[in-house]
């Protein structure tokens, strides 16, 4: 029997604080896609940069086709033919596909030659690529299309995606998932690390999940559940969130015709937003994000102020000329998708994080803090929202990213707001975090607030929401009721094309980038 | 190949933060005694000289507050601005400004008190009344207001940066003074020097001496201490406990949050520039109105760049600040010191500035990391 092409024995690897991994086994056969699944801070990512050589293991053996090995380098990774598609692309905007792909290659600069071989693999696994377009043109999934590409005219042998679909359209995960298989069959072996289960179903042979830093399974994931995955996964019952009966109450947010002009050369400007957000109602904005969805919170919050007060109507009150700070008075709370260096000063406590954006709840006299108030304030929040962290005194990155967001969520509900905005609440968070913050969002909007939650999760969307619309190029599609669409429906409009809400039929929107990729 | 690389410490240690600067001072020190040393003086004597003989008696206390005072204050000013990330550099040239702020009153009534001294001399010493002292230390501190807000009003708008732009309104400023003290404001009785008029009695802070306080006879310490003294528990309790202390901080280290909570950051640069030019404006009065008692040329202490140093050195801390400035205060006279009694260069005191300033950075940065060993990029790539 051959021996297979890659595997590793009792690796460890620990830093200052923690131990990524404690003796971790994981063998890939040639041909084989191998999902490596966990939780944030399972270990994924320390196992992943020490076989593609940025990391060094404590302890450990590496063979590779049955020779055992030492893989001091990406370089020498790559030498043996191991490659990896970043979740972050390293693309550089302003120059075009085939000049980004020449950088990362050795040897002559030959762009047309170049160009040629491009075409030829990416027609062959099929990824269609112009090479000669800039890269600021090409829409996300096109992105990691370059990526794979630039990977894949190396010949690897190996080929590690790392959350490769966190940013695609569920056909262009279809897409990507036909060329894996491909790629699969002719022998090419895949390292897939997702925490996307039902992926991980669809598309893998075997299964390694981590724990903690160590290997707690290896399963064949076409035999399992999606719960039995995820118990494994974070180790106890998988929870589920309770969904509710929505009666929409008056309008609480609404824009009305919104335009603002792009600040910068790759930015998205947002054109004609028309949207209405009642008390009492959770809206899901779905979209692959770069479209516009941080240019709208910072209008809908009051970061940017736009030109035309009447635009944005906050409780009924035109408030697009006002400040942030007005706007949190009136009773809008944020959750932004950047949880440190935004929502939390990383280097200040709990409680000086509390003083942030609660202020308003008695915890200032005559202009000087009562640090008593907002201490107490703080040990509510953490409480409430079984936050993990030593106490009030913490500093904000002293925190997990799952109990950063749960003190940031409540920090923000505690405030008693008329209307909350959440980017990407649960991005990055694990299972059990995940479930306590979309619930606290469901029993916030039971009583009579009315959320608007931006998401590229289109399950979490699904899962939340009462009404889901979709942003796109700066354009919003008109609202469904979440009862009345599906993922396919969604999946469509995330490329650009739904209808205009004129009601012009299914005319497609002008200049979207993802509708030549969908 | 073998290289040396920092590593950041996943927790610094609070004693080592807070202990640093003790060691620099102590580091400071011993690389003094060499400095002595090699210049062929008897380091342990040398070290007398310069630290210990300039504060042996009343008067030299009185010198040492007379130069800490006014560091203190224009730091305090600083350190406001510091740890909301604006990095105003002119402090010195906003002290200028608060200088020839007060000076233009002085003088006007000055010029008053010379015309009315023909009718009535009796009149003339206090000519412009009891308010004039007041009325000049609230117009410096609009002058050094005036001063940062060119900065502020350049960074809010047009985002220059406040180092450049605070650094060159002090050479400005610079030449402000000696254009009025070569022109408009010279003393027609000067000969001809760059001076103006001394200032009448009721323009000047009162020496403690002159209210019967025995213990401060023949010092030329005076009520100018009392606005350090009254700033300091002022400037603790705003960057401590004040809810836009608090705002100011945040805007320093984390400029997003700050974005993110409504903490207008046009609204937070005015504040931290305007603070730190009253300061230094205060500052200016205390030294005009006090030991020079004129305007002149040769006015350049450079309190306002030493005062960068206390800041750093105080930690942006209030009670830290006040023992940095007394420290670079003793730095100031034992230059001197060792000048008169030992004929050693008057550099050596900005040697002694230039190392403190260093050894405390570098404390800071073996605080916040650590030096590992490890392969370089280069020999990794090759093996």
């Amino acid at each position: 029997m051959l021996p297979p092409l890659l595997a590793l024995h009792a690796i460890r690897k620990s830093y200052p604080a923690v131990v990524a991994l404690a003796g971790v086994d994981l063998s890939i056969d040639a041909g084989e896609i191998h999902a490596v699944l966990g939780e944030n801070g399972a270990g994924k990512s320390t196992l992943m940069k020490i076989i593609y050589g940025a990391v060094h293991p404590d302890a450990g053996q590496i063979e590779w086709q049955g020779r055992e090995m030492k893989i001091d380098s990406p370089g020498a990774a790559r030498d043996l033919g191991i490659a990896m598609v970043f979740q972050h692309f390293a693309l550089f905007d302003s120059i075009t596909v085939v000049e980004n792909v020449a950088l990362a290659l050795p040897g002559k600069f030959d762009l047309k030659g170049l160009a040629t071989r491009i075409a030829e693999v990416s027609e062959r696994y099929g990824l269609p690529l112009n090479p000669w377009r800039p890269v600021h043109e090409l829409s996300v999934g096109e992105r990691q299309r370059v990526e794979i590409v630039r990977c894949l005219l190396q010949n690897p042998k190996l080929l590690i995606m790392d959350e490769p679909t966190s940013v695609l359209t569920p056909q262009a995960i279809d897409q990507l998932f036909e060329t894996l298989r491909a790629l699969s069959a002719e022998g090419t072996s895949i390292i897939y690390v997702s925490h996307k289960l039902d992926e991980i179903r669809r598309l893998c042979h075997r299964a390694t999940i981590l724990r903690g830093g160590r290997r707690v399974a290896q399963v064949d994931p076409r035999a399992e559940t999606e719960e039995s995955l995820a118990s494994l996964m974070i180790g106890r019952e998988f929870p589920r969130t309770q969904r509710r009966e929505h009666t929409a109450g008056p309008p609480v947010l609404e824009l009305v015709s919104l335009t603002v002009p792009s600040d910068g050369p790759f930015g998205t400007p947002l054109s004609n937003i028309n949207l209405t957000l009642h008390a009492g109602e959770i809206l899901g904005i779905a979209g692959v994000s770069g479209n516009g969805q941080s240019e709208l919170v910072d209008a809908i919050t009051g970061e940017q102020r736009v030109a035309v007060a009447n635009t944005i109507r906050l409780c009924g009150t035109p408030a697009g000329r006002l400040d942030a700070a007005k706007r949190r008075t009136m009773g809008l709370v944020n959750v932004p998708e950047e949880r440190l260096g935004r929502a939390t000063a990383p280097t200040m406590t709990l409680t000086e994080n509390s003083l942030l954006t609660a202020h308003r709840q008695g915890m200032l006299r005559h202009g000087l803090v009562r640090s008593h108030v907002a201490a107490r304030f703080t040990d509510a929040c953490i409480e409430d929202f079984d936050v993990r962290c030593s106490g009030n005194a913490a500093k904000a990155q002293s925190l997990s990213g799952g109990n950063l967001q749960k003190f940031i969520v409540g920090r923000e509900i505690r405030q008693g707001p008329r209307v909350m905005i959440a980017a990407q609440p649960t991005w990055g968070v694990d299972v059990a975090a995940s479930a306590l913050i979309r619930q606290q969002i469901i029993d916030l909007a039971s009583s009579g607030i009315g959320v608007l939650v931006i998401s590229e999760d289109l399950g979490e969307i699904l899962e939340m929401c009462d009404r889901v619309t979709v942003i796109a190029a700066g354009r919003m599609s008109p609202a469904r009721n979440v009862a009345d669409t599906n993922a396919e429906e969604i999946g469509r409009w995330m490329a650009g094309m739904f209808p205009s809400e004129m009601g012009a039929g299914d005319a497609p929107v002008a200049g979207s980038n993802e509708r030549a990729a969908a | 190949m073998i290289g040396l690389r920092l590593v950041p410490r996943a927790q610094p240690s609070r004693t080592m933060l807070l202990a640093a600067p003790l060691i620099a001072v102590v580091l400071t020190l011993l690389v003094g005694l060499a400095v002595f040393a090699s210049l062929g003086q008897n380091p342990l004597h040398a070290f007398r000289v310069y630290f210990l003989d300039p504060v042996s008696d009343m008067n030299g206390v009185s010198e040492l507050l007379l130069k800490a005072s006014p560091l203190c204050l224009i730091a305090l000013g600083l350190a406001i601005g510091f740890r909301a990330g604006i990095w105003n550099i002119g402090a010195e040239g906003q002290m200028y400004l608060g200088g020839i702020f007060a000076t233009g009153l002085a003088i006007h009534f000055a010029d008053g008190a010379d015309a009315a001294s023909a009718a009535n001399a009796a009149n003339a010493i206090n000519a412009g009344g009891a308010w004039l002292l007041p009325a000049m230390i609230v117009l410096a501190a609009i002058g050094g207001a005036f001063w940062a807000s060119i900065t502020a009003l350049l960074r809010a708008q047009f985002h220059a940066n406040e180092i450049l732009v605070s650094l060159m309104l002090t050479y400005v400023a610079d030449l402000l003074v000696k254009f009025l003290v070569f022109g408009p404001w010279q003393d027609p009785q000067a000969n001809n020097f760059p001076i103006t008029v001394s200032f009448a009695d009721n323009a000047l802070f009162p020496l403690l001496a002159s209210w019967g306080w025995g213990w401060f006879d023949g010092t030329r310490i005076n009520a100018s201490v009392f606005i350090t003294l009254a700033a300091v528990p002022i400037a603790w309790l705003f960057m401590e406990r004040s809810f836009v202390g608090f705002q100011l901080r945040v805007t320093g280290l984390a400029p997003r949050a700050a974005r993110y909570a409504g903490f207008g950051e046009r609204r937070m640069i005015w504040l931290a520039l305007l603070i730190s030019g009253v300061a230094a404006g205060l500052a200016g009065v205390s030294e005009v109105a006090g030991p020079i008692g004129q305007l002149n040329d040769r006015w350049i202490p450079g309190y306002g760049f030493t005062a960068i140093i206390v800041a750093t050195l105080g930690r942006m801390h209030a009670v830290g600040i006040v023992l940095a400035a007394l420290l670079m205060a003793l730095l100031y006279l034992g230059g001197e010191a060792v000048q008169i009694s030992l004929q050693l260069p008057k550099a050596i005191s900005q040697v002694f500035q230039g190392l403190l300033l260093m050894f405390l950075l570098a404390c800071d940065v073996l605080v916040n990391y650590r030096i590992v060993r490890q392969p370089s990029a280069s020999s990794a790539a090759r093996a």
